[in-house]
């Protein structure tokens, strides 16, 4: 055909174009995340590698009864309803509670989500005797939800929980449970051979087969799973909330531990995302076009003092001087800014803040003042040890803030000298406590951690009942006034009477400083520029299911 | 033959058993939880004394040690703490995986090694021996996460002609053998292949020295033999020791090569390796270790049959 007639030819060219861009409204969107776990994390519902596994297997995959509100970025995220519509303890036994779940919440196989499943996946944790109990999933979950006991069937869409004593908490510790399909399990069970007649194996091999094919009630729905290299999920166009169904058609997950390894990715055009790029090559990445976001997460990087007998931190001063020591400013500059300066467990403006006394701050005069009223100098420093990891997760980068850190303190007539350990010795050493050999004397320790929940935040360092080797009271502390409020916090079932209370229990410790706080950690990641919607919350989560592509 | 054979096969059984041994207790021996990947610190002691019954971590070593090792020679190595899924399963994929990087690596670097071996033995103390000298040494000293790192900088950062990690536009299951699926082998495999290049080079190098002043030599060129009958002379009297080098370098790079296959993320036993030591998934990181040493240990007897097949006099003694 001979297009000379400009009309035709006009008309050839919006025929092209008709259909080129036809095509590509129907492209596939495909958002390609790297993260930093070495492999993919747990896909049956209850994930390991840390929250970066609720970050990226969970929450897109899964809903738990309650969830956290990921849609702000200038305030922290707090707890809203997911799977249950409302909730209330019992006002005779506050033991139980009253959960309402949403109605018409299908999982990805189809099948209804209901009072029955519910108590399926409370019993997989916690029923040794349920024929879907699953104890590798215990750790992750049992300790995220220490006081949870069991659960009812009161009708279709009421269930009961009950825990070992009052305890407010626990709708916040219930994000971690997520809901996995009771059918698409009682499939995979099904087709274990018969050979296999160990209930215990029987159960432990559907499980692995679960993981392969996982069915929950979230957004996104597994399509394919390659053990340790990639998890690729679809869009889920019946989600149940209309907010968040994808606009995305398809998530692929690469598991890239080497940080180099992730950067390289990025810049060569193989993934979308990446999670902690190296810092180093920030400025490469922000020159290429990519776009880099961070906000301070509810972590903690501290050192954790003890409070032994014989421990220089059991003099207030010194403790109050370390914290007054801490060039914080000087340590973001380090860091290349991807840091957050932390004056306490949680900043000014998050609803546990409360109104301490103590504001810590860098004012290296007032910390020798104190240190001086405390009989040291620069002739006479004060000897502490700490034990510090080389690496680890969360600990941002321990030896070189560590270091900076001593060559703070010794303006403040401290002389600090480190333990180094490897990071997992450290963190089994965290529980085991000052006391044992393991800690080699040491004064404090260096173990950053999450402060998403009162319990994980607070409770577990400074209770005396959570002392080693019940928690992560390492330097056993204990204040009657402190495990007095806990006591209120966790019998006080209004949510703002209870915030009112954690942040009297917030402002007592800052008072108290049983800690040196120094960073929160910024989460930072690099995403293209055509990845839109990006809200990267004050949360170690964020939200893929709101998020679209050009 | 045979007795000769079964002699060597009867030597490997303790060998085997002791690395089994070694393996368990370096593994238990190591400081740190065995529970730490599905356990987090903050659980309670209670938690964690279930969970060790629940895994069995909670018997004396010797039952521990006696219950793997029975299951193990009826093939059963257990089950990962961390994934659940079969230890086997795992490492016969991450097995199959490595050795097809480290073959084309070993064959990449006997290659080029025995190549600049040869031409650096017979043209000793010149220029061309110099340049060869220099390639070998700067193979056998160069970091090789290092290299592999400058590689990923050049041919994907920055000329974006290479993916820079993984295996395979859609993983290691869906691997062929096309140019789609073989740019993601090439970095990590060159990368792979210097240090056997450098160490065959050098080997070979002072193999041909050594034979080329050998008196037969010079019977054989006094007999009027041309210079590519003395070559292939040489080549026979290298081979047996060049091939042992292959094979020991081959079984080097099956299980050490942890470092590249992070940097690549090439799903092989030393990224499996990698992530059991830091998970201390303890029933991954003893099968791993275990299926490597025998692995080591086959390719040995392998080679010193091969080599008394090329050598005979090999077996007399």
């Amino acid at each position: 055909m001979k297009l000379s007639n400009p009309s035709a030819l006009t008309l050839a060219c919006a025929l092209a174009f008709g259909l080129l861009s036809s095509a590509g409204a129907h492209a596939e969107k495909v958002l390609r995340i790297a993260m930093t776990a070495g492999d993919i994390p747990r896909t049956l519902g209850q994930p390991d590698q840390g929250f970066e596994g609720n970050r990226f297997t969970g929450i897109p995959m899964y809903d738990s009864l309650t969830q956290w509100d990921l849609s702000k970025a200038d305030k922290p995220s707090e707890v809203i309803p997911d799977l249950a519509l409302s909730w209330a303890v019992d006002t005779k036994d506050k033991t139980k509670w009253i959960f309402k779940l949403r109605p018409g919440v299908k999982f990805h196989d189809g099948s209804a989500f209901n009072a029955d499943a519910v108590v399926w996946n409370v019993n997989k944790v916690l029923d040794k005797d349920a024929p879907n109990f699953d104890p590798s999933q215990v750790g992750v979950t049992a300790s995220r939800m220490p006081t949870l006991r069991s659960a009812k069937k009161i009708d279709d869409l009421t269930v009961e929980l009950t825990t070992s004593e009052p305890d407010s908490f626990l709708p916040i510790n219930l994000t971690n449970l997520f809901m996995a399909s009771p059918l698409q399990w009682a499939k995979k069970l099904a087709a274990v051979p018969g050979t296999v007649s160990d209930k215990a194996e029987r159960a432990k091999q559907a499980w692995a087969a679960f993981a392969a094919d996982a069915s929950g009630t979230g957004p996104f729905k597994m399509t394919k799973f390659v053990p340790r290299e990639r998890l690729e999920l679809a869009k889920n166009s019946e989600y149940w909330d209309p907010k968040r169904r994808p606009k995305i058609d398809k998530v692929v997950m690469l598991p890239l531990p080497e940080a180099n390894s992730r950067t390289a990715a990025l810049l060569s055009g193989q993934v979308d995302w990446i999670e902690a790029p190296a810092p180093d090559a920030l400025d490469t990445i922000k020159a290429r076009g990519f776009k880099i976001y961070s906000n301070p997460q509810p972590h903690v990087w501290p050192w954790q003092l003890s409070f032994l007998p014989g421990s220089p931190w059991l003099d207030k001063r010194v403790r109050y001087a370390a914290n007054l020591c801490v060039n914080r400013p000087a340590m973001k500059q380090l860091l290349g800014g991807l840091m957050g300066e932390a004056t306490g467990t949680v900043e000014p403006g998050h609803p546990w803040r409360g109104n301490p006394s103590f504001h810590i701050k860098y004012d290296p005069d007032s910390a020798r003042k104190l240190m001086t009223e405390a009989g040291y100098s620069a002739a006479k420093p004060l000897k502490v040890k700490v034990q510090i990891s080389a690496s680890g997760s969360g600990q941002m980068q321990p030896l070189s803030m560590n270091e900076f850190m001593q060559q703070n303190l010794k303006a403040c007539f401290f002389d600090v000298q480190f333990d180094v350990i490897e990071w997992n010795t450290l963190y089994t050493n965290w529980r085991i406590g000052a006391k044992d050999p393991s800690a080699h004397g040491s004064d404090a320790v260096n173990i950053s951690f999450a402060s998403m929940d009162p319990f994980f935040a607070m409770v577990r360092f400074v209770s005396s009942k959570a002392a080693p080797p019940v928690s992560n009271n390492w330097g056993y502390y204990s204040n009657p006034e402190v495990d007095a409020i806990i006591a209120k916090a966790r019998t006080t079932f209004d949510a703002k009477q209870r915030d009112a209370l954690l942040a009297q229990l917030h402002a007592k410790i800052v008072d108290e400083a049983p800690f040196v706080w120094v960073a929160h950690d910024t989460g930072p990641r690099a995403i293209s520029a055509k990845v839109k919607g990006v809200v990267q919350p004050q949360s170690w989560f964020i939200d893929i299911a709101t998020m679209s592509m050009d | 033959m045979i007795s000769y054979l079964i002699r060597r096969v009867l030597y490997a059984l303790p060998i085997m058993l002791g690395v089994a041994f070694l393996c368990f207790m370096l593994v238990h021996i190591a400081p740190g939880d065995p529970l730490m990947s599905i356990l987090p610190p903050d659980a309670s002691v209670d938690l964690q004394k279930q969970l060790m019954e629940l895994y069995g971590f909670n018997r004396s070593y010797p039952v521990q040690f006696f219950s793997w090792v029975w299951r193990a020679v009826h093939g059963d190595l257990g089950s990962s703490i961390a994934t659940g899924r079969p230890v086997a399963q795992e490492v016969f994929k991450a097995v199959g995986n490595t050795l097809m990087l480290a073959a084309l690596a070993t064959l990449i670097g006997f290659f080029f090694g025995a190549l600049f071996g040869f031409v650096a033995g017979y043209f000793r103390n010149s220029w061309v021996d110099k340049i060869a000298s220099f390639i070998s040494v700067v193979g056998v000293s160069v970091p090789h996460y290092w290299l592999g790192m400058v590689l990923v900088i050049i041919f994907s950062s920055q000329l974006m002609w290479l993916p820079a990690t993984g295996a395979g536009p859609d993983g290691s299951s869906s691997w062929i053998w096309d140019f789609e699926h073989i740019k993601y082998l090439i970095m990590p495999a060159v990368t792979m292949s210097f240090i056997p290049m450098g160490i065959i080079a050098r080997t070979v190098r002072a193999l041909v020295a050594d034979i080329l002043s050998q008196e037969f030599v010079i019977g054989l060129k006094a007999r009027g033999l041309g210079e590519f009958g003395v070559f292939r002379h040489v080549v026979k009297n290298c081979a047996p020791t060049a091939m042992a080098v292959m094979g020991l370098q081959l079984g080097y790079l099956l299980g050490g090569s942890i470092l590249i296959e992070t940097v690549f993320s090439w799903p092989g036993t030393g990224f499996l390796l990698n992530q059991a030591i830091f998970q201390r998934d303890l029933p991954l990181l003893q099968g791993t270790i275990l299926v490597l040493a025998l692995f080591f240990v086959s390719l040995n007897l392998l080679v010193d049959i091969l080599q008394t097949v090329f050598d005979p006099r090999i077996e007399r003694a």
